[in-house]
C-alpha cells in the first residue's frame, strides 16, 4: 500500500444534531430551501471516501494575503492574521487541504453587485483568499478584520463580524462550508444565522479567540480558528498486509 | 467512572450565504485579477475515455422559484469506475479529474456539466453501484451542504441492482435521482428542495 491510501477508510457518521437543522424559521430563507423529508442514511462509500486533490501549483504566492492580493496596494482596516489548523475528529492535522475564504471589507461591504449596503467599497480590497494546509494541517492568512453588516431578515438584523470558510478533506463526504466569528463580538448571540445552531457548544467552536502570541508587534493582531473535518475509521487490518 | 473518549467535534456548518461566489468563483462573478482562473471548470481534460455527456438542470425551491445563487460541486469516477484520487483499486484515467464546481447561471438559474459518463463503483459490500455523479449543493438558506447523486434513466439494469438506490424505501422517490435522457449524450436533472417531488438527499 502506498502512502496515499493511508487516508482511506469509512467516514465517521455525521452528528446531525450538532449542525444546524435544515429548517430554521429564525433564518427566513431556510423556510423555502430546506428539504423537509429526512435525509436517506447511506454511510460512506468510495464515492464519499475519495475526493479531489489540490496541489501547490494551483495556488499563487499572494493568494492568502487579502491586504495586497487585489491591487497590490494595501486595503484599509484592522490588519489581522487568521491562522489555525485543519484537523480531523481524531485530532490529526490534515495536510494539503484547500482552504478558501471570503469576507466583507472593514466597513462590512462585499464586492458583489447584490450588496447595496451604504458602506463604501475599498478599491484595494477584493475579498477572497485561498491556501493549502501544511504537513501539520496549519494554515495562515493576512487580512482585514471584516465589519458587521445589516441584512433583511428581521427589521434590525445584523451579521456579527465573520469570515466565510470552505474546506475540503480527503473525501468528498467531508466537504464543509462554515463561518468564523470573533471573540468578544456582542452581535454573535443576536444573529439569526448563528442561532440556527441548536447548542451553545456548537456555536463556541466557531468563535476565534484573540491570539496575542501570533500578533506581530507594530504590525497586526491575530485570531486563531481551528477547523475540524469528519474523521475516518483507521483500518489497520485492511492496510497492513503482514498482520499485527 | 470510565476513561474520557477523546474525539474532536466536526466544525459546525453555517450557510454559504448570498456571496459564496466571491470566494469560490470570483472570475465568473466579475472579480478578475485575484486568481488567474476559477477552480473546477471541468471534470475532464482532452482525451478522457468514455461517453461524452452534458447534464443541464435547475435547482428549485419550495415556492417553485429557480435558485440563481446555487453553487454545486460534483465528484465522479472515470469510465471504468475508478476514482482519480486515493482509489485503493488502482490508477484512473489520467484525463479524468473527477471534480467540478458549477455555478447556476446568474440570470436563468440553469447549470450545466460537461463530462463523461462514469462507470460502476463497488459499494462497501462489493455489489456494484449504478453509474452516478455525487453532488454537493450550497446556497443562501441552506444551513448544511446537501449531498445527492445524479443517476441516469437509461441505465435501467444497473439502477435496478444498485444497493444505494435500493435503500430508498419510498420507491417513487428513486425517480428524483434519475437524470432524464433528452437526446444522445444529453440529460436533464432538476433538483427540488421541497415539495411532492423533493429530491432525495443523503446523510453520507
Ligand atoms: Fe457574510
Amino acid at each position: 500500500m502506498n502512502a496515499k491510501t493511508d487516508h482511506l477508510g469509512p467516514l465517521f457518521p455525521r452528528d446531525c444534531d450538532w449542525h444546524p437543522a435544515a429548517y430554521t424559521p429564525g433564518y427566513k430563507t431556510s423556510m423555502t430551501r430546506a428539504p423537509q423529508r429526512p435525509l436517506v442514511s447511506l454511510g460512506s462509500t468510495l464515492s464519499e471516501e475519495t475526493g479531489p486533490a489540490f496541489g501547490p501549483s494551483m495556488i499563487g504566492t499572494m493568494d492568502n494575503n487579502l491586504v495586497l492580493n487585489f491591487t497590490g496596494q494595501p486595503a484599509i482596516g484592522e490588519r489581522i492574521i487568521m491562522h489555525g489548523r485543519v484537523l480531523d475528529e481524531n485530532g490529526r492535522g490534515v495536510p494539503n487541504v484547500l482552504v478558501e475564504m471570503w469576507q466583507a471589507n472593514a466597513g462590512g461591504r462585499y464586492r458583489h453587485k447584490k450588496d447595496g449596503y451604504l458602506a463604501p467599497l475599498d478599491p484595494n480590497f477584493g475579498g477572497c483568499g485561498r491556501t493549502l494546509t501544511a504537513q501539520d494541517g496549519s494554515y495562515e492568512f493576512l487580512t482585514i478584520r471584516p465589519g458587521a453588516y445589516p441584512w433583511p431578515n428581521h427589521v434590525n438584523s445584523w451579521r456579527p463580524m465573520h469570515i466565510h470558510w470552505s474546506v475540503f478533506g480527503s473525501g468528498f463526504g467531508q466537504r464543509l462550508i462554515t463561518q468564523n466569528y470573533f471573540e468578544g463580538d456582542p452581535l454573535i448571540p443576536l444573529c439569526p444565522i448563528v442561532n440556527t445552531i441548536g447548542q451553545q457548544a456548537a456555536i463556541d467552536v466557531l468563535v476565534a479567540p484573540l491570539d496575542m502570541n501570533r500578533a506581530m508587534p507594530m504590525n497586526c493582531l491575530a485570531y486563531k480558528f481551528d477547523i475540524v473535518l469528519r474523521g475516518r475509521r483507521q483500518s489497520f487490518f485492511e492496510n497492513r498486509k503482514e498482520g499485527l | 467512572m470510565v476513561q474520557r473518549l477523546e474525539y474532536l467535534k466536526e466544525t459546525t456548518s453555517q450557510t454559504a450565504g448570498p456571496y459564496v461566489h466571491i470566494g469560490l468563483t470570483p472570475n465568473r462573478l466579475g472579480i478578475p485579477g485575484i486568481y488567474p482562473v476559477d477552480l473546477g471548470l471541468s471534470p475532464i481534460s482532452d482525451g478522457a475515455m468514455g461517453e461524452r455527456i452534458t447534464i443541464t438542470g435547475r435547482v428549485i425551491d419550495g415556492q417553485g422559484m429557480i435558485l440563481r445563487d446555487a453553487l454545486m460541486e460534483t465528484w465522479q469516477a472515470d469510465a471504468a469506475g475508478l476514482y482519480p484520487v486515493n482509489d485503493p483499486r488502482g490508477a484512473a484515467d489520467p484525463h479524468v479529474i473527477g471534480w467540478a464546481r458549477i455555478a447556476a447561471d446568474f440570470d436563468s438559474g440553469i447549470w450545466r456539466l460537461d463530462t463523461i459518463k462514469p462507470g460502476r463503483v463497488p459499494a462497501p459490500d462489493g455489489r456494484l453501484m449504478a453509474p452516478h455523479i455525487s453532488v454537493w449543493l450550497v446556497a443562501r438558506g441552506v444551513n448544511l451542504g446537501l449531498q445527492t447523486r445524479i443517476y441516469f434513466d437509461d441505465e435501467e439494469a444497473a439502477n435496478a441492482a444498485c444497493p444505494v438506490l435500493g435503500r430508498i424505501e419510498m420507491r417513487d422517490r428513486v425517480a428524483t435521482l434519475l437524470a432524464k435522457r433528452t437526446a444522445p449524450g444529453a440529460y436533464s436533472f432538476d433538483i427540488r428542495l421541497q415539495g411532492p417531488d423533493e429530491t432525495v438527499f443523503f446523510d453520507v
